[in-house]
């Protein structure tokens, strides 16, 4: 297991927003976390990140992400795609690409070669795009960087049928090398990318095993998806 | 026309004095999200550290031109010392504890000028500057001291600066994303605190550049003058846009032209017209001329 969460709780005010999440990502492949909304999913990510406080464990490759600040996880090999993008609007794209090279060695052909239009773009404002081009920005801001493991939180979000194909084909060419954990409410993207899925429910976990063998049972994505 | 002239380029010349405490103030703002209530006193360290080492240099450099020019570097480089380790010791505990960070910088503020006053006495002391400083050249008629000059390219130069850092260093792209998102920055595997020492260090620098250019367009230094420029430097930040340095040159050169025309008509008004300015920046743009504005933020 690369990943292993142990107990994760976390409180933002007065609310215990995850209640104890145990968890294990297997390494390789794309393992994703379902829920409905609410349910804690996005704060579990950015839990691992270090962007809030939590208490437990969460250890990758046996290092516990816990205690260190988010710029040393992410120097870990913890790549992280945020829910709304959250590219830097007053920089170009490709100062948004810039700020995210960790070494001399990125992957500017790897990414270039996943969004072209980004090439192009190059001298654009991010804040000028449009909301598909500012998430492949978002995306190659991530994959940039050699991740151990990524983290990428509604990829899909609020984008058109046509790209959300585009990303969940990128996101399936990633996770050929990197291991992806994947929010996500997009159910044929699940479907299509995930070989396990974790669903959460009130800030605890109700489910661990095979994508596949959640999906094909109607009655419990109904029950833990609230999804018809 | 000559008293236009000279009206206009002292007014530019404060407005040059406003600039250089307003961009470290705004940086620092932008960035980190501190009120800094202490960046007079690193105004009035830097000039202090200025005149003492001149005082100190008198027996050494005889050249005062050499002098004043050893005794500024030292003056710069107390400045930008003292804003470094007051961020590493102070702020740097307090991320994102905004209350506790106002009330350090408010009491450091005054301990610092208290400090400065025990050491060296309440009274004002003059900087020894080369002759040409205090001479004056002829402009469309008026006679301009050539200080005001001075501090006219001095603000241009930082300006020009602190836009080339922003634009082209790695840094400065730090502190450009850090300003819109520092959290997301950190989230790209950068340490964000170096960016916060060194925009401290550089709001330092140039607070104490002020100082001594203050003391020079003032004729005197003492132990208060940062604390009196920081009030306008605010206001300069506020109508300019939190966290932009061209909204602070911009509104700089504003405050300073306003303040001096109005003063001319009828003295003493000049601030208050200053306030005026504020409070109708506020009402039609809530995020300054060149500032972002959301009822959260």
């Amino acid at each position: 297991m690369i990943l292993e969460v142990e107990d994760l709780h976390v409180y933002l005010g007065q609310s215990h927003v995850l209640q104890g999440v145990s968890f294990s990502v297997p390494e390789g492949g794309v393992t994703a976390v379902l829920g409905r909304n609410g349910v804690g999913k996005t704060t579990t990510m950015r839990a691992l990140m270090g962007l809030v406080s939590p208490r437990g464990r969460a250890t990758l490759a046996g290092v516990d992400l816990t205690r260190l600040p988010t710029h040393e996880i992410v120097r870990l090999g913890v790549g992280y795609v945020p829910e709304d993008r959250e590219v830097f609007a007053g920089l170009t794209v490709e100062e948004n690409l810039r700020l995210a090279v960790r070494n001399g060695s990125a992957r500017y052909d790897l990414v270039y070669d996943l969004f072209p239009e980004l090439r192009e773009r190059g001298q654009q404002r991010a804040g000028t795009l449009s909301g598909g081009q500012q998430q492949m920005v978002a995306i190659a801001r991530a994959l940039l960087n050699e991740n151990r493991v990524l983290l990428v939180d509604e990829p899909t979000k609020g984008l058109a049928p046509l790209l959300v194909a585009e990303v969940a084909e990128v996101l399936a060419k990633a996770s050929e090398t990197e291991t992806i954990l994947l929010v996500e409410q997009n159910l044929s993207v699940v479907e299509r990318l995930a070989r396990d899925a974790i669903v959460l429910d009130q800030g605890r976990v109700v489910y661990t095993g095979p994508a596949k063998d959640l999906l094909s049972d109607r009655q419990r994505v109904r029950t833990l998806l609230g999804v018809a | 026309m000559d008293t236009f002239v000279l009206l206009t380029v002292t007014g530019l010349a404060l407005g040059a004095l406003y600039f250089l405490i307003a961009s470290g103030l705004s940086l620092i703002y932008g960035l980190m999200g501190v009120l800094n209530f202490a960046h007079g006193a690193f105004l009035t360290i830097g000039s202090y550290a200025a005149w003492w080492s001149s005082v100190k240099l008198q027996g050494t450099i005889g050249s005062v031109g050499l002098r004043f020019a050893v005794s500024v570097v030292i003056g710069l480089a107390v400045g930008a010392a003292v804003a470094a380790l007051v961020e590493l010791v102070l702020i740097r505990p307090l991320y994102l504890r905004h209350i506790e960070q106002v009330l350090v910088t408010v009491g450091l503020s005054f301990a610092l000028i208290a400090l400065v006053q025990a050491y060296w006495g309440p009274d004002i002391h003059e900087l020894d500057v080369p002759s040409w400083l205090n001479g004056t050249t002829g402009l469309g008629g008026a006679h301009v001291p050539n200080y005001n000059f001075v501090e006219i390219l001095v603000a241009g130069g930082v300006l020009a600066g602190l836009l080339a850092f922003l634009r082209f260093t790695r840094y400065g792209l730090i502190i450009r994303a850090g300003v819109e998102n520092r959290a997301m920055v950190t989230a790209l595997g950068i340490d964000v605190k170096k960016a916060f020492t060194l925009v401290f260090a550089i709001g330092g620098l140039a607070a104490a550049l002020a100082g001594v250019l203050a003391g020079i367009h003032f004729s005197e230094i003492d132990p208060t003058q940062g604390t009196s420029l920081l009030i306008f430097a605010f206001i300069v930040v506020v109508i300019g846009g939190l966290g932009s340095i061209v909204g602070s040159a911009v509104a700089a050169v504003m405050v300073g032209l306003v303040q001096q025309y109005v003063n001319y008509k009828s003295s003493g008004i000049g601030d208050l017209s200053v306030v005026l300015m504020l409070a109708i920046t506020l009402l039609i743009r809530p995020g300054g001329l060149f500032g972002k504005w959301s009822p959260t933020h």
